[in-house]
């Protein structure tokens, strides 16, 4: 009993410590900014390793995840006779939640992991420790420029994802199963706000962003200096970042969207 | 880095082809572009039943749509329902008679008020308010009414 008291106290204070590790080090990434400004080329190259080479994934995801809502909603909504409403139904999915969502997992698991891994293996191999020793700040030079390009990244992947997605739903709503243009277009910008529903679905996307990033560099520069430890870290970084995500998703949908 | 040239001009067409994303949305699939911040002015009307009427319905003039619903409130004396409009400046001339009566758009569709001008000479003005209304259909109760004549007839 007194034995799994102690365990218990540890592992509390453990993961306090860890919160506490975990703030630090993201006040110390945000502070970073000014030597980001200064060398935008550090930021540019982590853009293309984090934006650009997840830019495939989530166009592909965007158009399959919007030819299923397609199908799907034109089986449903043809029921009631009313196909015409299909592209409010792929726009509203896609810009409240699937955008943000879906492009925010994948980022996690293209691009987050791969953050881990980078920094938990320059951990491993004591580049960090090397440039503290050169006195270069490595969380200013490395975290910073990988932490803002996530940061930017999000919003522009989750935009893409949602307009490849309705031009997906377009293509089999409209061009295979006979839904009128005009109508697709125009009920979707009869309903759609902008202000409630695209800024809203962009604000999900930045936090996502944000916490995606943040959990991906911090576990990396957290990790055990082992092969092993970069392992778990990388697979800590995908689970923490779906269950964050899900989790934020849930609470900013019911702060937007809760009240009508 | 040698390869910094492509990775510039691939970094470029991402951020720029996000940008054409976001546009594309605040454009085509949302309502933005049907109103970039006019003008408007405020009228309201009072229904004795408002119907399925909801804030941002379309408000109309011969089927065109000069305005929007911009807020429901219930008038705590008289239990009638006041409708608030925002209408665009440019149809500052509706006539201080004007009627409105709440339509549905097709049979299950959404309801929406269209306004039917008078004669008057005079114009209504901001904080303006319609007296001359009809409520909404509500369909039950149109039913209702004519099964109990269907009823009485018997």
């Amino acid at each position: 009993m007194l034995d799994f008291l102690q365990r218990l106290g540890s592992a509390t204070r453990a993961s306090f410590a860890k919160v506490g590790r975990s703030t630090f080090f993201l006040s110390h990434a945000l502070a970073g900014i000014g030597e980001v400004a200064l060398r935008p080329r550090l930021l540019v190259n982590q853009m293309y390793s984090v934006g650009v080479l997840t830019f495939l994934i989530i166009t592909i995801s965007g158009l399959f995840v919007g030819m299923v809502l397609g199908l799907q909603g034109f089986n449903i909504l043809s029921d009631f006779g009313s196909e015409e409403a299909l592209g409010i139904m792929v726009a509203a999915s896609l810009v409240r939640e699937l955008g943000p969502v879906v492009s925010a997992l994948l980022f996690a698991g293209r691009a987050g992991s791969a953050l881990t891994a980078e920094i938990g293996l320059m951990k491993a191999t004591e580049q960090l420790s090397g440039m503290e020793m050169m006195a270069v700040d490595p969380i200013k030079r490395i975290i910073s420029p990988r932490f803002y390009a996530g940061f930017l990244s999000m919003p522009l992947l989750a935009a893409l994802f949602s307009t490849i997605g309705i031009l997906g739903g377009h293509m089999i709503g409209v061009g295979l199963l006979g839904v009128d243009d005009g109508s697709y277009w125009s009920q979707m910008q009869a309903h759609l706000d902008f202000y409630d529903d695209i800024v809203n679905g962009t604000i999900k996307s930045v936090v996502f962003g944000f916490a995606a990033s943040w959990i991906a560099l911090f576990e990396g520069y957290d990790a055990v200096p082992t092969s092993e430890g970069v392992s778990r870290a990388t697979t800590r970084t995908v689970v923490n970042s779906a269950f964050t995500i899900l989790g934020l998703d849930f609470i900013l949908t019911a702060l937007m969207f809760g009240d009508n | 880095m040698q390869h910094s040239r492509t990775q510039d001009t691939l970094v470029g067409l991402f951020v720029a082809s996000g940008i054409v994303g976001l546009f594309f949305l605040a454009l085509q699939v949302s309502n933005l572009s049907s109103f970039v911040t006019e003008d408007t002015y405020l009228i309201s009307a009072r229904f004795s039943n408002s119907g399925g009427l909801k804030v941002k319905s379309p408000v109309s003039v011969a089927g065109v749509r000069i305005g929007r619903v911009s807020a429901i409130r219930l008038d705590k004396q008289t239990f009638e329902s006041i409708v608030e409009m925002n209408i665009e400046s440019k149809f500052n001339t509706l006539p201080e008679d004007t009627s409105a009566t709440i339509y549905t758009a097709g049979l299950l569709g959404e309801q929406y008020v269209s306004l039917e001008p008078g004669g008057s000479e005079d114009h209504l003005k901001n904080g303006g308010q319609i007296e001359i209304t009809q409520s909404a259909i509500v369909l039950e109760e149109v039913i209702g009414k004519y099964l109990f004549k269907k009823a009485e007839e018997e």
